[in-house]
């Protein structure tokens, strides 16, 4: 499991926005370098990230060789009911990775 | 008091000078906002990624007998606290100095009796950078013991000794042209008082061995091996020489 960094805030108030600023422990091999013995290295990146609010997707990324290593995404969506975030990461060579956190609208 | 003598005591206290002159300035104050803003901000400093690894590792057993570092060493926050500051220091048993990364080494094959960790792997890194992180914001404080000071001369001897190909000593950039810059790079004064960072550069978390050879593969002299106790004196002459800086542990650096 890769760490992460996730900063989301616990409450907020109905209508608020709210800034989300998710870190996550990858690589990020471009699959351009060569490595110590010469060859290429395979690409190994996250290819994409999705963060659900409930159900619905509020915010989707496709991520590229050209990001660089442990990818910080920071974004903002309003809050609007209580309910559990999810982010979602997914990539080369299997990699997925899941975290929620609940945010409580009062 | 001859002439030459004269000329040449004035000479030293020239070349002494830049140092006298200038107050530590740490690595922090030459970069820029947005830089600054990721160091201080414990949710985006990639650092933070190998400190929340250390601190897992703290607690998990090795070796053996199945002992962690947490279960002699209990609550890093409070056994660890300062241990960064006041490191390389006096090894009694050795009779010379050992760095922060040594001393973890030392304790996992000794203590623990679990196989040594690679300088410069992950959980050697993070493992430092977790107990570094516990003196973040203590002022660097020298190991005092008077059985340093030839290391500690041989160390400063290092850093002032010419190399390479390029014949540059790291006196000659970080001491006497510390704040001008070096192509578009500002040159800092080249403090080891947030190792182990995260260099964007690398886009890893790396000692302050990995940084020395850094500059020596770009003066293009023969790097030491990760290890070796050449490395352990330069840090602890920087170390005397950062003496008042505070721990940045985990530092952001461009």
């Amino acid at each position: 499991m890769a760490r992460v960094l996730l900063n989301v805030p616990r409450s907020a108030a109905r209508g608020e926005v709210i800034e989300i600023r998710a870190l996550i422990q990858h690589e990020m091999e471009t699959g351009y370098r060569p490595g110590a013995n010469g060859e290429v290295l395979p690409r190994d990146i996250i290819r994409r990230f999705v963060c659900r609010y409930g159900n619905e997707v509020v915010f989707q990324a496709e991520l590229f060789p050209a990001i660089s290593a442990n990818p910080f995404i920071s974004f903002t969506t309003v809050a609007t009911e209580s309910a559990t975030l999810t982010f979602h990461w997914s990539g080369d060579n299997g990699f997925a990775q899941t975290e929620t956190r609940v945010l409580a609208v009062t | 008091m001859t002439r030459r003598r004269a000329a040449r005591a004035a000479l030293a206290l020239a070349v002494a000078m830049p140092l006298a002159a200038q107050a530590p300035r740490s690595g922090f104050e030459e970069m820029g906002p947005a830089i600054q803003a990721m160091q201080q901000d414990d949710m985006a400093n990639p650092g933070m990624l190998s400190v929340q690894e250390g601190e897992a590792l703290w607690a998990q057993p090795a070796g053996p007998a199945g002992r962690s570092c947490a279960g002699c060493h209990g609550e890093a926050a409070a056994s660890m606290r300062g241990v960064a500051a006041r490191h390389p220091a006096f090894d009694a048993a050795s009779g010379a100095p050992i760095d922060l990364a040594g001393r973890i080494q030392r304790c996992r094959t000794e203590q623990q009796g679990a196989p040594p960790l690679a300088r410069e792997s992950p959980d050697l890194l993070a493992l430092s950078a977790f107990v570094a992180h516990q003196s973040r914001g203590m002022p660097v404080s020298p190991d005092p013991d008077p059985g340093l000071a030839p290391f500690r001369a041989r160390g400063e001897a290092e850093f002032r000794a010419r190399r390479g190909q390029l014949d540059l000593s790291c006196a000659q950039c970080h001491e006497d042209r510390a704040g001008g810059r070096l192509g578009g790079s500002l040159i800092p004064q080249g403090h080891p008082n947030g190792y182990p960072l995260y260099r964007l550069e690398w886009q890893r978390i790396g000692s302050l061995q990995r940084r020395l050879r850094n500059c020596m593969v770009g003066v293009r002299a023969e790097p030491f091996a990760f290890g070796a106790p050449e490395y352990v004196e330069i840090e602890l002459f920087l170390m005397s020489r950062a003496a008042g800086l505070a721990i940045e542990t985990p530092a952001v650096r461009p």
